[in-house]
């Protein structure tokens, strides 16, 4: 299958491993992505939080971009996923705003464009079955918690992704890999999202619950597929008792047997190749 | 001339504000709630007190990290999350001092990198905000750690149409 593929800004800097491994487990999968022509930032949280207006011309501007390649759009990042969603929502209910925005953007907005996560695209599209028929190197002992947070979920009639309270997409990923998807109950909890600048000690309170609670749960690492949550994960939480974070196409792409996986797990702040040794993954 | 909650029930659309009827869930739910000066759901009834300078100079309209949780289980579709957004827009057009200074000065760096290359460059979005907030040495370690990574990078492609790019900002701006 081809989509048009929207990195987004998080993933060409502190989420680079995403964006990599995204490419990686996509090009194994049969699955061909097509970067969005001349894309621009979603405004992210900083533009709803602050001007409404402005938060739906911006994720506008790229959805009109992506039209004219008539493909489902795989954005992997939560929170550009969610921008994208919520301007969806917006557009499509308010004429008025649409017109305006229409007008702003300079071209129309023609509902085209189905925004989708990789996990859904993997999950639905690709299947566990082949999925499982792919794996070349059991995850054995690998006990991942999965980590959905809030941006992919809620809210949930705008979203439309996965059960919003407790998601299993991701978990069923994890499964056909061979690993261990521990149950918890922090699947969607937040972890204090762009708060981890201005208050970094809310972000710290979070995430150090969030260790315990993976911790408890008989987890070895914390899978998400969010930069935020990953970047907050991974240098938010406290020194003792931290686990070790992944996005989840890197696990998909060390189940795979594909080639990067060791760069990528040195860009990580918590380094996770000691548990991967120590389970004989690398 | 409208009341505080009128304006705010108009500029939201949607359910009005004064459907909550006051269950705690919104706040029950909340993950910042312990780090509020007001809970959630005293928003609301302070917006229908017509509390307007503590409202709008509260720290918790910007502590909200907007996670939804509230309008996901709110009984009454009272959209919270929506309500915090309009706040903290209101907060800015009045010029009222904001009760977290250092959160708008991050979303100000923030949107100002989007306007300058369309694309956000987090090393100059974050020498941006240092600057601002005069808070010049938390993080650095952490930060140059990312850059000895190649993580990230002090010059990153831009969005080459910048002039559709400004127009959204300069059509929106208030």
């Amino acid at each position: 299958m081809k989509v048009s593929y929207y990195p987004g800004c998080s993933l060409h800097a502190t989420g680079k491993e995403y964006d990599q491994s995204v490419k990686a487990v996509s090009d194994a999968l049969g699955i061909e992505l097509k970067e969005v022509d001349d894309w621009s930032c979603c405004g992210a949280s900083s533009a709803h939080m602050t001007n409404f207006k402005l938060s739906v011309a911006l994720p506008a501007r790229n959805i009109i971009a992506a039209q004219n390649d008539k493909l489902d759009m795989m954005v992997p990042c939560a929170a550009c996923f969610n921008r994208f969603k919520g301007a969806q929502h917006h557009l499509e209910r308010d004429e008025s705003l649409k017109a305006e925005i229409e007008e702003i953007v300079g071209a129309k907005y023609d509902a085209s464009v189905a925004v989708r996560n990789p996990i859904d695209i993997i999950y639905n599209d690709i299947g566990l079955e082949e999925l499982g028929k792919a794996v070349t190197r059991k995850l054995d002992g690998l006990k991942p918690v999965s980590y959905y947070g809030c941006l992919l979920l809620r809210p949930p009639e705008v979203c439309q992704f996965d059960d919003y309270e407790n998601p299993y997409m991701m978990d069923g990923i994890m499964g056909a890999l061979g690993a261990d998807a521990r149950k918890w109950s922090c699947k969607t909890d937040c972890c204090g999202g762009s708060l981890t600048l201005g208050k970094t000690e809310i972000v710290v309170h979070l995430v150090d619950k969030m260790m315990m609670m993976a911790r408890e749960a008989g987890a070895n690492c914390i899978v998400t597929a969010c930069p935020v949550c990953f970047a907050n994960l991974d240098t938010r939480a406290s020194e003792k008792g931290r686990l070790p974070a992944f996005y989840f196409t890197e696990v998909m792409a060390l189940a795979l047997g594909l080639k990067g996986t060791e760069g990528w797990f040195k860009m990580h702040n918590v380094d996770p190749r000691p548990l991967l040794t120590s389970l004989g993954l690398i | 001339m409208n009341t505080f909650l009128e304006e705010v029930n108009d500029r939201m659309g949607g359910v009005p504000i004064q459907s909550c009827f006051h269950c705690r869930k919104c706040t029950a739910g909340c993950p910042i709630a312990f780090a509020m000066e007001y809970n959630p759901n005293a928003i609301i009834k302070m917006i229908q007190m017509g509390m307007r300078e503590k409202v709008l100079g509260s720290s918790t309209i910007w502590l909200c990290a907007s996670c939804e949780t509230c309008v996901t289980r709110c009984p009454n579709d009272v959209d919270i999350a929506q309500m915090m957004d309009t706040l903290r827009e209101m907060t800015i057009e009045s010029g009222v001092d904001a009760g977290e200074k250092n959160i708008v000065k991050f979303h100000e760096a923030f949107l100002s990198s989007i306007k300058m290359g369309g694309r956000i460059n987090e090393p100059t979005m974050l020498v941006h905000y240092k600057l601002k907030t005069g808070d010049l040495f938390s993080d650095l370690g952490l930060g140059m750690s990312m850059f000895m990574k190649g993580k990230i990078k002090p010059i990153s492609p831009r969005t080459k149409d910048m002039k559709s790019v400004r127009k959204i900002f300069k059509s929106t701006d208030k």
